[in-house]
């Protein structure tokens, strides 16, 4: 799987590098500045990538405006935006375009390897991984009279996971009951969603799309 | 007017005979005092409004008059201040505005303002003195000029109507008109001289009524030496505060990192096992650490704040509310920073009460800029009853304010709805425009 990495930190890129390719993804470009990821995600080549929040010029939201722009010009590309701290406008900009393929993470969560690649591999998929933390902000401020009031509590509870990016039998071990509920739970979150009927994988996007809009 | 005594000094005088710029001068001088004449008209009307207004203030309607021409006689002395400053070659600067809540209440602060009262009286002042002393200014030079012309005149007109009876003499032929010309050597030297000089003092008298009187700055200065030693009270307590919790949270969790490590390089061989489960201790107690910095840094300039200027940590904020909350930003630019951060403090901590105290169920963020000054109301559909002379919250953002020479309103009536206002004197930077809205 190719992968490009952008990241100002030399540190931090070179530890990403490393970190990938041990784990068998092979990184085509690793910039550290906005031009420079700019011009490696052009090239249509590339299945995943993973970006910095913050990068030069400015050293403000640069490495998301890129990531955005690149995902405005080849929809669907996945990206996996990193972040010192994360922010529920930032998730907003990200999957606005309803497209999924993409991961939003604290920059903590690299210390997890296993479960850091696993994350990579499932955005270049097409999944949404929401960090714990934006999911936690969402959880507390969900349900201010719209259609999120329709779901129960336990449903609820799916669709944090699912934001998470877990796969249902991930969800079903976490909440202790049979894949086969979750499934059910599941369903039942798209039917009260009103979404539109797809593949199964879409919907989830959608359905997480859906909850961070707050409709 | 005591403040002539001191503004006296500055004013270059105006080139004299021979010196280039000169006559220029002299022109644009002439041109100015012809400004001044004409801008009597509306001095004239508003200063009528004004004082109508205030006489028929008992009916009710007259307070209704008021709210809308002071402000408008204020604007006009504003051009003035700046006409006349550029005269003085200074700055005339504006007495502090007060904005208070309501409109009886904005009455009320009217009253009490010096400056207003004197706005007024410079309103009576450039409609009669200031006014002759303009057209004086003028005159001169419109005596100039007919002496000048007068043989032309007198030239191209029928016979008689140019013939003039000076008793000893009567002026009746083209040769004798030319000696008009003689009275060129009076009105050229006082049109050369005068004019600067009524042109000056008209200046000065702009000034003395315009600019703030020295109470109003000794009573100003007050304020912000007790708003300034607040500040670094406040700035104090604010870094004791990050020291503390650094040296609790993150610097703890940092050791204690130190030592699984340590431990797990001695286990490593005999005990692989329990090295592991170190190491894994050790990285959650790096998350820990930075989850603490992370919580500290939003404490002292939150990221997103960086990020995305005033507008979009409002709107970010906003997300993260339990009251639906939409935002309405309307800046043509970024404040400075530390207003930046004063403000998003500022409703951050408004906001905070609307969810813990208020009991509404909406919130709205107004954001906006009127070339001075930027404004921020934060409204809810809550129960009312905030005092900021009770409880600690709105007092300490009211005195953070202070610092920057913001001012807070609190509207809230008991049964709701509250309004907060926030202004603060301030320029944007960058014309990158800023406009943008969203809704909880």
């Amino acid at each position: 799987m190719r992968v490009v990495i952008g990241e100002d930190h030399a540190l931090l890129r070179d530890g990403l590098t490393r970190l990938l390719e041990a784990s068998g993804f092979t990184v085509v470009a690793a910039a550290a500045d906005a031009p420079g990821l700019t011009a490696a995600l052009a090239q249509p080549d590339v299945d995943v990538a993973v970006v910095d929040v913050r990068m030069p010029p400015t050293l403000t939201d640069e490495g998301l405006r890129v990531a955005i722009a690149a995902r405005a010009a080849r929809p669907g590309l996945p990206v996996l935006v990193l972040s010192q701290y994360v922010e529920q406008l930032y998730a907003r900009e990200l999957l606005g375009s309803g497209q999924g393929g993409v991961g939003y993470l604290l920059k903590d969560r690299v210390a997890d390897v296993a479960e850091f690649v696993a994350s990579v591999r499932q955005v270049a998929g097409g999944g949404t991984v929401l960090d714990p933390e934006v999911v936690a902000a969402l959880v507390s401020t969900a349900g201010r009279g719209s259609r999120l009031d329709r779901l129960t509590p336990r449903e609820a509870e799916v669709l944090a996971l699912m934001a998470e990016g877990r796969s249902n039998s991930a969800i079903a071990g976490r909440l202790v009951v049979t894949e086969k509920a979750i499934s059910k739970h599941i369903g039942n979150i798209f039917d009260k969603l009103d979404l539109p009927l797809s593949d199964d994988d879409h919907r989830r996007v959608l359905a997480v799309v859906a909850w961070l809009q707050g409709e | 007017m005591s403040s002539t005594a001191t503004t006296t000094a500055g004013l270059a005088p105006p080139p004299r005979w021979g010196e280039p710029g000169a006559v220029r001068a002299r022109l644009q001088l002439t041109a100015w005092s012809f400004a001044y004449v004409l801008l009597a008209v509306p001095a004239l009307i508003l200063t009528i409004l004004v004082t109508v207004s205030l006489s028929v203030a008992v009916v009710g309607v007259g307070l209704f008059l008021l709210l809308i021409f002071v402000p408008l006689l204020s604007r006009f002395a504003d051009v003035h201040r700046a006409a006349s400053g550029r005269l003085l070659g200074r700055e005339i600067p504006r007495p502090q505005r007060r904005r208070a809540g309501s409109p009886l209440k904005q009455l009320k602060a009217w009253v009490n303002e010096p400056a207003r009262w004197r706005e007024l009286a410079w309103g009576f002042m450039s409609l009669s003195i200031g006014w002759v002393m303009a057209w004086l200014a003028l005159g001169w030079f419109l005596g100039v000029v007919w002496y000048l012309v007068f043989p032309f005149v007198f030239w191209v007109s029928p016979d008689g109507v140019f013939d003039n009876n000076y008793g000893f003499f009567v002026l009746d032929t083209q040769a004798e008109a030319f000696a008009e010309w003689i009275f060129l050597l009076v009105a050229l030297p006082l049109w050369w001289y005068v004019t600067p000089a009524l042109m000056h003092w008209r200046a000065l008298l702009d000034e003395a009524l315009l600019a703030p009187s020295r109470a109003e700055l000794t009573r100003r200065v007050a304020g912000l030496t007790e708003s300034r030693a607040e500040t670094i009270d406040h700035s104090a307590a604010e870094i004791r505060r990050i020291e503390r919790d650094l040296h609790d949270g993150a610097q703890a969790r940092l050791v204690s990192l130190g030592m699984s490590l340590g431990l797990a390089e001695q286990k490593l061989k005999e005990d692989p096992d329990a090295a592991a489960l170190l190491i894994q201790e050790a990285r959650e107690a790096a998350g820990g650490a930075l989850g603490d910095i992370r919580s500290v840094v939003r404490g002292i300039h939150p990221p997103v704040l960086a990020d995305r200027g005033l507008g979009g940590a409002v709107q970010a904020l906003a997300l993260d509310l339990d009251v639906p909350t939409s935002v309405l930003v309307d800046l043509p630019g970024r404040p400075p920073s530390p207003v930046e951060s004063a403000v998003y403090f500022a409703i951050s901590e408004a906001l905070a009460n609307v969810v813990k105290h208020a009991g509404a169920t909406r919130a709205t963020v107004e954001l906006s800029h009127d070339g001075e000054r930027l404004r921020a109301r934060v409204t809810d559909n809550g129960t009312g009853g905030a005092d900021p002379r009770r409880g600690t919250g709105l007092a300490g953002l009211q005195r953070r304010l202070a610092a920057f020479d913001g001012k807070m309103v609190v509207d809230s009536p008991l049964g709701g709805p509250t309004t907060i206002e926030l202004e603060l004197p301030c320029a944007l930077s960058s014309a990158r425009t800023m406009r943008s809205s969203a809704t909880d």
